[in-house]
């Protein structure tokens, strides 16, 4: 049974009307009586039905804290995340000290070529030029690798504000909470942050002749 | 005779070490022999201040000071306006180009680039040598 409208109850209450303008005060009682019980009915189902939601509701997220729990995010923030960055950075290293090497053994090879004859010398700058051009792939590559670090740092925030906001409940569940991220991001704020986004993947830089024609030099 | 002069200081500036080698050798091979190096923006500035340079061959992308907002301190420094300013950065997207232009850059060279464009954006910049 449904709550009545304001208007139904007034046209029950104009029915008890003796025509003379009084009413009937049993009557009047037993009308407030019925709507009263009519109107528990409709309001314990009402609550009912809310509760249940709301059961349902605290169902999923106990669920989904446990999923959370079982993906171990202490471990991702603590060993995954900065194991990751340890190796890359490792990478960024080990060609650093192998370009160095390399360098140094060109920067030899370009003090023997002055002691040789014009033709081999020439020839041997030749080729030294060369590999110091490529040599730049060590600045390059340490960007890209940088902007992989970067991304890691990023997604290493996002899983410590899941810990923070979570904590309580995911320590219950097993999982501990670092008191301070592993990794601070030691990055200093820049006016042209929006314009630092390292070497573009093939296919989305621009080339040295659309540079030159942007400058107005070509 | 070449109006340049070949002696004069050069500053460099890039975080990557082994790019300040590589472009200190290219130089060297291209007969600039006075070079000197910092390691970003800031380091940069101070030396430029401190002693009288011919050049500047910058980085882009350094901590905590970037080659754009030294090459827009230079702009703003009336020791410095003039001084002609290089970008070599692996930033390779127009609005950088354009950034770097309408803050004075005198020229601009993506990495990597080889030893032919570094010789061809010197003379564009110094003049024939």
């Amino acid at each position: 049974m449904s709550l009545p409208a304001r208007k139904d109850i007034a046209e029950e209450i104009a029915d008890l009307d003796d025509g003379e303008g009084r009413l009937d005060i049993k009557a009047v009682r037993n009308l407030v009586d019925k709507h009263m019980q009519s109107a528990e009915e409709d309001f314990s189902a009402a609550s009912m039905k809310m509760y249940s939601e709301v059961e349902e509701v605290a169902e999923f997220i106990t669920a989904a804290k446990a999923e959370i729990a079982s993906l171990r995010p202490d471990e991702i923030t603590n060993e995954h995340l900065p194991t990751a960055t340890d190796e890359l950075e490792a990478i960024v290293g080990a060609t650093e000290n192998a370009t160095n090497t390399i360098l140094e053994a060109m920067e030899q090879l370009e003090e023997l070529a002055e002691s040789v004859d014009e033709g081999v010398s020439e020839k041997i700058n030749e080729s030294v030029t060369q590999v110091y051009e490529a040599c730049s792939f060590q600045d390059i590559t340490g960007q890209r690798i940088g902007k992989v670090v970067n991304a890691l740092q990023h997604v290493d925030n996002k899983v410590s504000a899941l810990l923070e906001a979570f904590g309580d409940q995911l320590q219950s569940a097993g999982v501990s909470r670092p008191a301070t991220p592993k990794r601070a991001d030691g990055k200093v704020e820049r006016p042209d942050e929006d314009l630092c986004n390292g070497p573009q993947l093939p296919g989305n830089e621009i080339s040295q002749d659309d540079i030159d024609a942007l400058m107005g030099f070509d | 005779m070449s109006a340049v002069d070949m002696n004069m200081p050069i500053l460099i500036v890039d975080d990557y070490k082994t790019m300040l080698r590589i472009i200190r050798n290219l130089l060297k091979q291209l007969g600039f022999n006075n070079v000197d190096e910092a390691a970003d923006g800031s380091a940069a500035l101070q030396k430029l201040r401190d002693k009288s340079y011919g050049l500047v061959i910058s980085d882009w992308n350094m901590e905590p000071m970037s080659g754009l907002q030294l090459l827009k301190e230079c702009r703003t420094d009336n020791q410095l306006q003039a001084l002609p300013f290089i970008m070599i950065t692996a930033e390779s997207k127009s609005e950088n180009v354009v950034a770097a232009k309408e803050a004075g850059v005198n020229n601009y060279i993506v990495k990597p680039f080889n030893a032919a464009t570094l010789k061809s954006k010197l003379t564009a910049v110094l003049g024939a040598f």
